[in-house]
């Protein structure tokens, strides 16, 4: 039962010389600078159509400089044992030096990466914090969620029989902060908006919200992001964010005779018109969209 | 004939299948006719009470209560003659057993069965997934195939099979004969079959299967048809045997250690299967709290989450994730113990700091238990929450960082016998590092505000528990796969079967970080055509990934019909487990061990682990170290 093990004849295996070690350095330095280089070339995100999108983006960006090393420092590590340590022939019963650990080393690589992530929380608190300020002038904008269509109403905004304006596709004039307040009829359902980098769930009995800003004019996709069903990957729409005076044009063209103050208040300041989270889930029937 | 009939058995056990689900009409009906309910005869009521009734009857039938029915009667119960130790031919894995190594290898077999299973989900859906607008399944199939998949690999492969494999050896590195309490052993295995045939049955129910994914999300789940039920229900199943074993391992490792073996001188395997088994004890029951939540909504209208009636819908969220968080430990926590044995046995070295090493374990269980909501970050919960949750989470990756670091010291001067499980162990510890990179990205809000939901969420989940769990699962079973089997397995096999996985696995799940980013959201049968060309190239490879499996089947059964009879000690190791025989003996120790160091005291002249009684030391005669008084 009893097998000896390790040859003590044999030497351990030696440090590995200082001059090597340097070597290796340089190599997981430019790996780490390469890595980080096609981090940067690689077209990661969709376009960017909020003010807050840009924030997340430089984020991830951040992220990027600071992973990429981390996972650099392992596989060369790793590689570098793979060739270096690997049991050659005769060195069958060798066993490695008996170090079993070092506590310096072990306060360092456990000290340095807490402060490394502690930075990133203080940075990332910090955008989150940003991307949630309520802003001047903000527009409401009603999003609700059912099996399997979005529908989005414009509180404040009354056609000729003094019904709110009800969408499918969402309109947004562009520049003007919005906040969005969510709704679910049936079941989860989430409202994502890839180009806004911004998804919130529509939870049934609750409102739930976020703000954005557009910033770029175009037709974005809006997605359900939470299963929500047999036709949950069909539950998609489209966000177009248009010029101030065309969002004017689709208000009238759906009827909206709002007067010059209110008209007024949509260009420039003094807040949206408001209007009570339950009048906007009670309208989820009529969705006459656009198109 | 009778005879055989009427012994514990399957026999016996499927035969009372019928009684159970008797029993079911026997409760539903009388109940609705005195409650003036029309139908009296309700397929669906009666269902839902005859997943529980004949699951238990089969239990009963099968022999796993006869002892306690014997004590609970008064009847003299049958002395335990440890007859029933042992497998002597393939039948008797078939049984109610209660030898560790037999349920041992019952665990880990029947784990494996459902890693098929649930991989070859995963090819259905990447054919469906090959190009948009596919057709190969409809929508509602498809939700089914990835709910499935999902809840198959979680609850019947990864944590049973770290169960099975910590059955077989960690009796044996402890130096017990046995797990503390041999019975529960055997019950806890029999549950998960139950589990995983309820949970695969779901897709014959009317309806179709459970197809809100593995977390079940209500309302979903408490308004979707029958097959919903068969989730709620097979998970309870897979919770207690969960619960059982783990209740096990906590009890036999406090009480069961050799003398001499002082908790800082356990294996690490043994600290990870200490630590995962109190995460196991105390988290389980948060998810059959959610599940039973579920039943009662569906079965009796409690209105639980009803928001009409005055439900809280995002309460099941929390209850859920305050399991299934601790659950990717549970996941996790094992495969660190595993891969803790190979590198130093492997590399040759002793464990680069092992005390730290043990604590980052006990750490991640305490802090665990402390992240749940980053899951939830976009869920509509109170915004306040995410600032502490975004702080714990970071803070969780350092205690593994600590391990992924421990782990390159002692690869370091070592001498590396880059064999099978040795090429896994490395290759685990760059793709989980990958995946841990992704997670600690995903800790942060505003990035997770972005990418939740999305396929970059499909990545990491992917490079954390396959490039993690899997690659560990891997490791272990061929790294005691002598010890297990007697046999041992082919290198050349075990090694082509590690490359072609390798590349494979980061070609199917490493373009799913991208299109995640651009925004592809998961959980979809049909998607954007921009996303067309990296989804063809996903599926291809993801088949590929699932034929590599095959090289490991082949080299598993031929190696265990006919391979090389297995020495002892064929890597050398220091731990327990490999100074009896390979397989062990019945009752594992001839002689008790007593242990006089530490586990790992590779290169350490003259170091030993264990002495036996009968005075053979083991594997050398002591050195410089101090003997140690014995308990």
């Amino acid at each position: 039962m009893a097998e000896t093990h390790g040859a003590q004849s044999t030497p351990h295996r030696p440090a590995v010389p200082r001059y090597i070690i340097l070597r290796l350095l340089g190599i997981g330095i430019v790996a780490a600078a390469i890595g980080i280089v096609i981090g940067f070339l690689i077209p990661w995100f969709p376009p960017a159509a909020a003010k807050q999108a840009h924030t997340i983006d430089t984020l991830y960006y951040v992220l990027i400089v600071c992973t990429v090393p981390i996972f650099v420092l392992v596989v060369s590590v790793v590689l570098f044992s793979a060739w270096r340590f690997r049991m050659r022939p005769g060195e069958e019963r060798l066993d490695g030096p008996p170090i079993h650990g070092n506590t310096q080393l072990e306060v360092i690589w456990t000290a340095l990466p807490s402060a490394l992530i502690a930075a990133l929380v203080v940075y990332a608190a910090i955008v989150l914090h940003d991307i949630g300020v309520k802003q001047p002038n903000e527009m409401t904008i009603g999003v609700t969620g059912q099996q399997f269509e979005w529908t989005f109403s414009y509180p404040g905004y009354h056609d000729a029989q003094n019904k709110p304006i009800v969408t499918t596709v969402l309109y947004l004039p562009i520049n003007r902060p919005v906040v969005f307040e969510i709704h679910a009829v049936d079941v989860i359902h989430t409202f994502y908006v890839p180009a806004f980098r911004l998804q919130e769930d529509a939870v049934p009995g609750i409102t739930t919200s976020f703000r954005a800003t557009p910033d770029r004019l175009g037709s974005y996709p809006i997605i359900c992001n939470q299963l929500c069903g047999y036709g949950h990957s069909t539950m998609r729409t489209t966000l177009k964010i248009i010029s101030a005076s065309a969002f004017q044009n689709f208000l009238t063209q759906h009827g909206y005779s709002g007067s010059s103050t209110q008209t007024a208040s949509l260009q420039h300041s003094s807040g949206a018109p408001t209007e009570t989270v339950a009048d906007a889930a009670n309208r989820t029937n009529s969705k006459e969209g656009p198109q | 004939m009778i005879a055989r009939l009427r012994a514990p058995g399957l026999h016996r056990g499927l035969l009372s299948v019928p009684i159970g689900i008797g029993l079911a009409y026997a409760i539903v009906l009388p109940i609705r006719a005195a409650s003036h309910y029309h139908p009296v005869l309700d397929g669906t009521a009666i269902l839902q009470v005859a997943l529980i009734s004949a699951p238990m009857a089969f239990l009963v039938g099968l022999g796993a209560f006869d002892y306690w029915f014997y004590w609970a009667a008064g009847r003299p119960t049958r002395a335990e003659d440890h007859s029933g130790h042992g497998a002597r031919s393939w039948k008797d894995y078939f049984r109610i057993n209660t030898d560790h190594k037999v349920i041992g290898v019952q665990y880990t077999v029947h784990s494996f069965l459902y890693f098929l299973i649930g991989g070859l989900f995963a090819m259905l859906m990447r054919v469906q997934l090959a190009q948009p607008g596919g057709k190969f399944v409809d929508a509602n199939t498809y939700n089914g195939l990835f709910s499935v998949h999902a809840t198959i690999l979680i609850f019947l492969f990864v944590i049973p099979v770290f169960a099975g494999l910590a059955n077989f050896v960690l009796p044996l590195m402890i130096g017990a004969p046995d797990m503390a309490f041999p019975r529960l052993n055997a019950l806890s295995f029999w549950l998960l079959p139950i589990a995983g045939l309820m949970l695969l049955a779901s897709f014959f129910a009317p309806g179709g299967s459970f197809a809100s994914g593995w977390t079940a999300y209500a309302p979903l789940s408490t308004s979707a048809p029958i097959g919903q039920v068969f989730f709620t229900l097979g998970v309870q199943f897979a919770g207690a045997s969960s619960i059982a074993t783990a209740l096990n391992f906590l009890v036999t490792i406090i009480t069961m250690r050799a003398p001499g073996m002082s908790f800082f001188r356990m294996p690490l395997l043994v600290w990870a299967n200490f630590s995962t088994s109190l995460l196991v004890v105390i988290a389980t029951p948060f998810i059959a709290a959610s599940q039973f939540f579920v039943l009662l909504d569906r079965a009796l209208g409690f209105n639980f989450f009803n928001a009409g009636s005055g439900g809280d819908v995002l309460m099941y969220q929390h209850v859920f994730w305050f399991y299934s968080h601790p659950a990717v430990y549970i996941m996790m926590l094992p495969g660190f113990g595993i891969i803790s044995e190979i590198i130093a046995v492997k590399a040759r070295k002793p464990i680069f700091g092992y005390r730290m090493m043990a604590f980052s374990l006990l750490a991640i269980v305490v802090l665990g238990f402390t992240v749940w909501a980053h899951h939830m970050f976009t869920s509509g919960m109170p915004a306040w929450i995410r600032d502490p949750m975004m702080i714990t989470t970071a803070i969780i990756a350092v205690p593994t960082g600590v391990k992924i670091f421990s782990w390159l010291a002692t690869l370091w001067r070592g001498v590396l016998h880059m064999d099978t499980p040795m090429l896994w162990a490395m290759g685990f510890i760059t793709m989980f590092t990958l995946g841990g990179i992704s997670g600690v990205m995903l800790a942060m809000v505003p990035f997770d505000l972005h990418v939740s939901k999305t396929y970059f969420i499909v990545a990491h989940i992917h490079y954390v528990l396959f490039g993690g769990s899997v690659f560990t699962i891997f490791a272990g079973v061929y790294y005691w796969f002598p010890k297990m089997t007697g046999r041992m397995y082919d290198e050349r096999l075990g090694k082509w079967h590690f490359w072609t996985t390798l590349l494979f696995f980061n070609v199917t799940f490493a373009p799913m970080h991208l299109i995640g980013i651009e925004g592809m959201p998961r959980r979809v049968a049909d998607y954007s055509t921009q996303f067309a060309s990296w989804n063809l190239a996903i599926s291809i490879a993801s088949w590929l990934l699932g034929l590599s499996t095959l090289i490991f089947l082949y080299n598993m059964i031929v190696s265990w019909r006919g391979g090389p009879r297995a020495v002892a000690n064929p890597w050398r190791g220091l731990t327990l487990e490999w100074q009896v025989s390979s397989p062990p003996p019945i009752f594992n120790f001839d002689t008790m061990p007593t242990i006089v160091g530490g586990p790992y005291e590779y290169g350490v002249p003259g170091a030993v682990h264990a002495v036996f009684r009968d005075g053979a030391h083991v594997p050398t005669p002591a050195g410089d170290r101090t003997m140690v008084t014995q308990e």
